[in-house]
């Protein structure tokens, strides 16, 4: 299991050396979609490989073929030059290929360490010690610092991921692949992990990164392959990336990610860059829509809670909430939309108090909740796309007539969903589970956006979505802005915060920590309110 | 009143509150580790029964109880890979299946015992007990001063039981097999990334409840009854079922739960020597009550694993 690795330094050796796993010709059908369409990938050790492209593009699929989880209908899959048949994930991590997968796998009742020694092999009794031992080196390697005796739910979401890494190379992988690993990462988090990347390619290491940020390819990568339907349709290689800066790159792998007809649209290219347009002061209704006096609500399990929140929310208004993932969003996000109890204080909706009534109330009032968790509360993965794109109307005209289901109406309100979001999937009738994640994300928006909402309280509303949709989720919250319905938009993204909103709220430790308006030098302003927040906790 | 809280009726109830609860204990252990590890057994009663009856036939043509315990367990073990091969293998539901396997091994024991025993009703003798020196001389608990049995003088197998629960607790925390059947349960996606097999893993644990189980079984026909009839275990492997969802996943509390129910299971025979005299109906249905006031009051602790009764297929979304 531990042969030398071949080539530790490819990159001077230039691309004629063997490539620690090569795939040709992979080939996978689900009903319905060809995922993946006689790729070719190969993968060198020192290097980071981007694999880029849209939602649904089959990305996805081809890792879970090399971690042994999916089986490919054709092709075939050489380690180290050797023909190898990767029937499991077991015989994939005995071959030096780790995974770190795009829906988390850690057990969340269970400890990091129970959850790092899973699998381990040899020993019955659990290796307590050496594996603490272990976990000093790997976090060592990675340059992190991690809690063995933390219960994996109660971290945040980006220690989560680290934990995740380091699962993936606890085995002594040679290969490591992260699916989408910085969607959920704030600025910092994502140079943390591009410096354990760095170090990672010193060990000689191959790396695959997908991520749908084109700055983090042009920054990380060493070469890329992009994917749309199946195929790969573009790549770039070292020389190719080495010599030009991102700005040159950038409409390169935009026109190849997305065809001919995205290429001339140049906003798309600066979209996810820098910091895009900031959005001019504009004239509110000055009554609050939405409005919360020191509102309290109890944590859970390792959560912080909400420890007192004033806020409100004018008519139209975007108002964004900026932070560490993990210092309150989700409980504040949960108590407007009813989901929990408010401990104390007050919440006002249209002048009136909806601290007591049911999520169905205020569905019915206008106020909508796009969850982060898509795959756990966001939708019902064993029911087809056309009735997760209802499930807040069930029993409810036009699609339920005196207690009987309209199969016609459901279908023919999916129909139009698909066509208005761009949602891949085979038909209304797929399970949603099967589509790709960020098309998940897709019939979410979808359904909450639907029946006139007055107030949607999106939590990371573009995570994992690709820069064409990323911009049609925003420019839509913007739309319906114009017209008068307010968002509340939490993200880690301060980009994201800067490009959307009116005012910036700063949450931190389950408290607002300042509240900024939009314009000229906000983001550093909000950027110094968080360093400010966390500071105060240390 | 005062009758109620003499020495007898209390070393009684404890006593009786042990040996009613031993089979509880197997079962519930049983099944406390299937259903960490995702599997949920409706079928345990069904196990029980068809542990009870081959405990039975082994001990009697054996002429040794601990051949018959054997035989309990192997049989129980031995219809448990029916849930393994329908549910862990082939995904189907799995209480559709348990409800199957509870009324076929109903109408099978019976079947199968009347055409060998329909005459005979063959009984087994008294199992011989193991005092624990010195404990078992006590006043009181130690029975010393009393006509029934003493706390610390038990058939072997109720030893065997603590030992058993025991190594479960220790393999549950400690080892591979432990981590990974808490994993099961939890996450099997997580397990089958980390390399473990998760089908095997869960049948493994099917099979173990299902041995549990007959061995609760055979304790029933063997040490408790000496003897078999139709529905022996009159609804026991339900009781069970309930005790381990109110374990939360712990060996202790499956402990503590089956000695509180065994009490409840062995009241009509104290309430005998303390001459209280109650419609036998009421008694009989004095374990089933509890079980509803248990529920009320602690049902909202029972913990279930997040992936209970759940078939896992690979790479499936
Ligand atoms: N188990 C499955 N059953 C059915 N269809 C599937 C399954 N897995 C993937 N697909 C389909 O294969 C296609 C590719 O999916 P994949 O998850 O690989 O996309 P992706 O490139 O990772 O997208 P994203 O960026 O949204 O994560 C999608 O159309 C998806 O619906
Ligand atoms: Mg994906």
């Amino acid at each position: 299991m531990n042969e030398p690795i071949h080539n530790t330094t490819s990159r001077d050796h230039g691309p004629e050396t063997i490539p620690v796993v090569e795939l040709r010709g992979i080939t996978k059908a689900f009903p319905g979609v060809l995922a993946n369409d006689h790729i070719d990938l190969a993968l060198r050790g020192g290097e980071v490989h981007c694999l880029l492209g849209e939602n649904g593009a089959g990305k996805s699929t081809l890792m879970s073929i090399l971690s042994g989880m999916v089986q490919p209908d054709e092709g075939d899959i050489r380690v180290h030059g050797e023909p190898t048949r990767l029937a499991s994930p077991k015989r994939a991590i005995e071959m030096g290929i780790g995974m770190v997968y795009q829906h988390t796998t850690l057990v969340p009742t269970l400890t990091v360490l129970d959850n790092l020694m899973m699998g381990a092999l040899g020993t019955f009794r659990l290796d307590e010690a050496g594996s603490r031992a272990r976990l000093a080196e790997v976090a060592g390697m990675l340059g992190v610092d991690v809690d063995p005796d933390a219960e994996t739910a109660t971290l945040a979401l980006g220690q989560q991921q680290q934990i995740e890494i380091i699962k993936a190379l606890w085995r002594g992988s040679k290969v490591l692949i992260l699916d989408e690993p910085t969607s959920m990462l704030t600025p910092r988090g994502v140079e943390e992990l591009a410096r354990a990347l760095e170090r990672l390619k010193g060990h000689g290491m191959a790396v695959v990164l997908i991520t749908h940020k084109l700055h983090e390819a042009t920054s990380m990568g060493d070469r890329v392959t992009v994917l749309k339907q199946g195929r790969v349709v573009g790549r770039l290689e070292p020389d190719e990336l080495r010599g030009r800066s991102h700005d040159e790159l950038q409409p390169v792998i935009v026109a190849m990610m997305f065809g001919e007809q995205e290429e001339a649209e140049p906003e798309l290219v600066e979209l996810q860059e820098h910091v895009v347009p900031v959005r001019g002061a504009r004239e509110l209704p000055r009554e609050a829509l939405l409005e919360l006096v020191d509102v309290h609500v109890a944590p859970r399990g390792g959560e912080l809670g909400v420890r007192g929140v004033d806020l409100s929310v004018r008519p139209g208004e975007i108002l964004g909430i900026a932070g560490v993932d993990g210092n309150g969003q989700r409980e504040l996000a949960e108590a407007i939309a009813g989901q929990r109890h408010v401990s104390s204080g007050e919440i006002r909706f249209q002048s009136l108090h909806i601290d007591r009534l049911s999520v169905w109330q205020r569905e019915r009032m206008g106020l909508r909740y796009v969850s982060d968790d898509r795959m756990g509360e966001g939708t019902v993965a064993a029911l087809p796309v056309g009735l997760n794109l209802v499930l807040k109307r069930i029993g409810q005209a036009p699609f339920w007539r005196r207690g009987s289901i309209r199969h016609a109406e459901i279908e023919r309100n999916a129909r139009e969903k698909i066509e208005e979001f761009a949602i891949r999937t085979p038909g209304p009738g797929t399970r949603i589970g099967t589509l790709s994640g960020g098309n998940i994300q897709k019939v979410v928006l979808a359904r909450e956006l639907a029946h006139e909402p007055k107030l949607v309280v999106y939590n990371k509303p573009t995570y994992g979505l690709d820069i064409v949709t990323t911009r049609t989720v925003r420019e839509r919250i913007e739309a319906l802005a114009a017209e008068g319905v307010s968002a509340l938009v939490i993200s880690t993204d301060l980009d994201e915060l800067v490009a959307l909103c009116d005012r910036i709220a700063v949450i931190s430790r389950g408290r607002i920590a300042g509240i900024v308006e939009n314009g000229a030098g906000a983001a550093q302003r909000v950027g110094e309110l968080m360093v400010g927040g966390q500071a105060e906790v240390a | 009143m005062s009758d109620l809280l003499t020495t007898d009726v209390l070393t009684a109830l404890i006593a009786g509150g042990i040996l009613a609860g031993v089979p509880l204990l197997f079962a519930s252990l049983g099944e406390m580790v299937a259903e960490r590890a995702g599997v949920l057994n409706i079928g345990l009663e069904g196990y029980m029964l068809i542990g009870a009856y081959f405990g039975f036939l082994v001990a009697y043509h054996g002429g040794n109880t601990f051949l018959g315990f054997l035989g309990g367990a192997a049989a129980g073990a031995a219809v448990s890979l029916i849930m393994v091969a329908l549910c862990v293998q082939m995904g189907l539901d799995q209480i559709v299946v348990g409800i199957a396997i509870t009324l076929v091994a109903e109408g099978a024991t019976a079947l199968i015992f009347d055409a060998n025993f329909a005459e005979s009703r063959p009984t087994l003798g008294a199992t011989g007990r193991i005092d624990i020196p010195g404990l078992s001389q006590l006043p009181v608990v130690g029975g010393a001063d009393t006509s029934d049995g003493s706390i610390f003088s038990q058939p072997p197998i109720v030893y065997i039981g603590l030992i058993i629960v025991a190594l479960t607790a220790w393999t549950l925390r400690r080892t591979h097999w432990g981590l990974n059947i808490r994993a099961a349960g939890d996450k099997p996606s997580a397990l089958d990334a980390a390399g473990v097999s998760v089908v095997a893993t869960r049948a493994w644990a099917t099979i173990f409840c299902g041995a549990m189980a007959g061995l609760g079984g055979a304790y029933l026909s063997i040490t408790a009854a000496g003897l078999f009839e139709d529905f022996i275990t009159q609804g026991r492997g339900f009781i069970a079922i309930v005790l381990a969802m109110l374990a939360r996943g712990k060996a202790l509390w499956v402990l503590i739960g089956s000695f509180v129910f065994g009490i409840s299971l062995s009241i009509s025979d104290v309430l005998q020597i303390a001459g209280v005299d109650i419609s036998t109906d009421l008694v009989f249905m004095l374990p089933f009550v509890t079980v509803i006031v248990v529920l009320i009051l602690f049902g909202r602790r029972s913990y279930l694993p997040a992936a209970l009764a759940l078939p896992y297929v690979r790479g499936a979304r």
